[in-house]
């Protein structure tokens, strides 16, 4: 092994290691040690990314492939890494965006009595992220994917005593199941193909050996998984409900690294979305789809983390149009950006909540930028971010996207259209968010006193807000940096690309002038504070999100009661229980039949010998002999 | 009148018909039990009998078998009527039906 095979596989070994000893020592290393050591080995993974990763930022860098292990013979399945500069991209945004987020979370938990097992299970979640995006094959992608399930399951419901954290887990772990589901369908669908889950593998020989209907097949199996995962429609419900976990989970988990493992999947299985139009076509449809579904759910939501979260679908689903558009670069380049500003919206958010004492309804926050101003600073750079105002990193990155759409004419401009529709309402909630949490009337309870966050909070805010503000520089479309790091990954596959340098100007113009309309238009609606008019049954019929998961409930899981109790009472009880008890009776029955036989008088029992005896006879006379 | 081998068959046949009746008719064990051997003796006439009309040892071999099988189930069978009639003091089968079903 070279010095960066080892560099890699320590990559993941490093968290995984603190993990464990986390969760063996937690809470003898007290709370300097348990949050130094998470800290430091994520960030020392992040050290290792990058130093692994020099090759493909000075642009010569290899692909390379690490060996880890024959995993199953049978099969002929090794586990092993692939550290190409997708894979790379990767882990540079999650291990250094979860560096920042585990020395914030130092602030966040302290004084929780678990403190030391928070620690361990988000160094664990680092280790699975990594797992699942340096995996050299389907095999150990699905491992990781699982195992950052697992972890945000863990997170979500970490304050287990509070019934809606525990219910919250539980569901986001049963729909992921769903998606899920379909993803092992792909895999094995895939292995029964090629006899190997090894992307080298598949997509050297995909164009050659699965036909159209078999590679839409596959692909949209893959895509329901990514669908569950990345908390797009139908199966986005599990998400809002997330929210119960810890802010900092919230940063890390549901909105900068997991939740983007669906957009990675199709980003590293381009090679077969390419083989079928149709599912590619259908990733960016639920993409703008959901991306503008969940804006316009976003609008009337109360709860800032709420917000936040249906933002965090709505931005996921703009990243799935550009993958289905087949514009992987503009996808990555949305997703790490997102992961910037999403994770310091919701370390912002978790600042104000911790300031206000646990407070999270925005109707009772307000004018607080007197009391916390490095927190309104960076969250202004977050707002004015993800609204897709120059030159903040959101404004690069949507405008790729929305610009390769426009480029690829015909019905995509449709889709470019919804795009830009959705880029109005975004600058819309989030200035309606900026605005009641920060200005206007203070609504805070008497009595309560906000207060800026401690350094070790502010710190990772403030680095976060620097790449927020300036991550947009790494592909801009006059130095497309990221565009020429991310190439070999693509090797082959062709990447939708946005237009002439003067169709871009234009369109980014108008992107920029959609996204002000938006902000005016909060502006001026919440001036004068909360508006009377967010009070109706229409604006609650949204908040609750259309009641599609009030009609979950009913379909289904009234639905799956009701079967359970079927197989449960009649099918189990009566059914099957029946007929073993009736096999029991039946036996019995005969018994008490047969018992007078035994008269315990030997006199019966010779009788009956000498009858046997004397009727063998007679059958052996009557047939004349032997 | 000669002595044909169907004499001592009829012979065999009505001991043993002695024999079958005294073991279902007879209350005492200890008659039961002769009554048994006498049907084993019957069966024994019978083998002879046979035999010797025949002109081979078979029969008499057999007798052999039955009257060492005879001997053993003597010994256990007199050993048992013993121990019951010390416990209960009878010797009728028709008060030892514990054993009902």
């Amino acid at each position: 092994m070279d010095a960066s095979e080892v560099m890699v596989s320590l990559l993941i070994l490093l968290p995984l290691g603190g993990s464990a000893l986390l969760l063996a020592a937690g809470r003898r290393l007290g709370e300097r040690a348990a949050g130094a050591l998470g800290t430091v080995t994520v960030g020392a993974a992040f050290v290792l990314a990058m130093v692994a990763g020099r090759g493909f930022l000075a642009g010569t860098g290899e692909a390379i492939g690490i060996p880890w292990f024959d995993w199953l013979p049978a099969l002929g399945v090794q586990a092993g890494l692939l550290w190409d500069p997708l894979s790379a991209l990767m882990a540079m945004v999650v291990t250094g965006v979860a560096a920042l987020i585990h020395l914030y979370s130092i602030g966040y938990m302290r004084g929780d009595p678990r403190f030391g097992r928070f620690f361990a299970y988000m160094n664990l979640f680092v280790a699975s992220m990594l797992i699942l995006v340096l995996a050299d094959g389907f095999a150990l992608l699905f491992v990781g994917w699982e195992l950052v399930g697992l972890c945000s399951y863990l997170l979500i419901s970490f304050w287990f005593e509070r019934p809606a954290a525990a219910a919250a887990g539980k569901k986001a772990f049963v729909v992921n199941r769903i998606g899920d589901a379909g993803f092992l369908v792909a895999l094995m669908i895939v292995f029964a193909t090629f006899g190997s889950l090894r992307y080298a593998d598949v997509f050297a020989r995909a164009p050659a050996e699965l036909t159209t209907a078999s590679a839409t097949a596959v692909t949209l199996l893959l895509l329901m998984g990514a669908v569950g995962k990345s908390a797009q429609f139908p199966l986005y419900v599990w998400l809002p409900d997330a929210m119960e976990g810890p802010t900092p989970v919230s940063a890390l988990i549901h909105a900068a690294t997991m939740v983007t493992a669906g957009v990675f999947m199709v980003a590293r299985t381009g090679a077969l979305f390419e083989l079928a139009p149709a599912s590619a076509a259908t990733v960016a449809v639920v993409g703008i789809g959901t991306a503008l579904y969940a804006a316009t759910i976003a609008v009337a939501q109360h709860d800032v983390k709420r917000v936040l979260a249906y933002s965090t679908i709505s931005q996921l689903g703009y990243m799935f149009a550009a993958v289905g558009a087949g514009a992987y670069v503009a996808g990555m380049f949305h997703l790490t950006t997102h992961a910037f500003f999403k994770a310091l919206l919701f370390l912002g958010a978790g600042a104000v909540i911790h300031a206000l004492g646990g407070e999270q309804d925005m109707r009772r926050m307000g004018g607080l930028w007197r009391k916390l101003p490095v927190t309104t600073v960076v969250m202004v750079v977050a707002w004015l971010a993800i609204s897709g105002i120059p030159p903040f990193s959101g404004f690069w990155s949507k405008d790729e996207i929305l610009a390769t759409l426009f480029e690829r004419g015909g019905a995509w401009r449709l889709i470019w259209g919804l795009g830009l529709l959705t880029a109005l309402i975004t600058a819309f909630y989030m200035t309606r968010l900026i605005y009641l949490t920060f200005f206007g009337r203070a609504r805070w309870a008497e009595g309560s006193h906000p207060h800026e966050a401690p350094a070790v909070m502010t710190l990772p805010l403030a680095g976060l807000a620097f790449l927020a503000l300036a991550g947009g520089v790494v592909n801009t479309p006059w130095r497309l940096g990221l565009e020429h790091f991310l190439e070999p990954a693509f090797h082959g596959i062709p990447i939708a690309a946005p237009g002439s340098p003067f169709a871009q100007l234009v369109l980014a113009i108008l992107s920029v002038e959609v996204a002000a309309a938006g902000i005016m238009l909060a502006v001026a609606g919440y001036r004068r504070g909360l508006r009377a008019a967010e009070e109706g049954p229409a604006w609650d019929l949204v908040r609750r999100g259309y009641g599609v998961d009030e009609g979950y409930a009913r379909v289904f899981v009234a639905g799956g009661g009701a079967a359970a109790r079927l197989t449960a009472g009649p099918v189990d009880q009566r059914g099957i229980d029946g007929l073993v008890n009736g096999v029991g009776v039946l036996v019995r029955t005969i018994g008490e039949r047969l018992r007078p036989l035994q008269t315990g008088f030997v006199r019966n029992y010779g009788l009956g010998v000498l009858a046997g005896t004397v009727a063998l006879l007679a059958w052996f006379l009557s047939r004349g002999g032997w | 009148m000669t002595v044909t081998p169907g004499w001592y068959m009829a012979l065999a046949a009505v001991l043993f018909a002695i024999g079958a009746s005294g073991l279902l008719l007879r209350r005492n064990a200890l008659v039961m039990f002769m009554s048994v051997e006498l049907m084993l003796n019957a069966a024994n006439l019978s083998f002879v009998a046979a035999g010797r009309e025949l002109g081979i040892l078979d029969g008499q071999v057999a007798v052999f078998f039955v009257m060492v099988v005879a001997a053993a189930e003597v010994v256990v069978g007199l050993a048992i009527i013993v121990t019951v009639f010390r416990r209960r003091a009878t010797a009728s089968v028709d008060e030892l039906s514990g054993l009902r079903g």
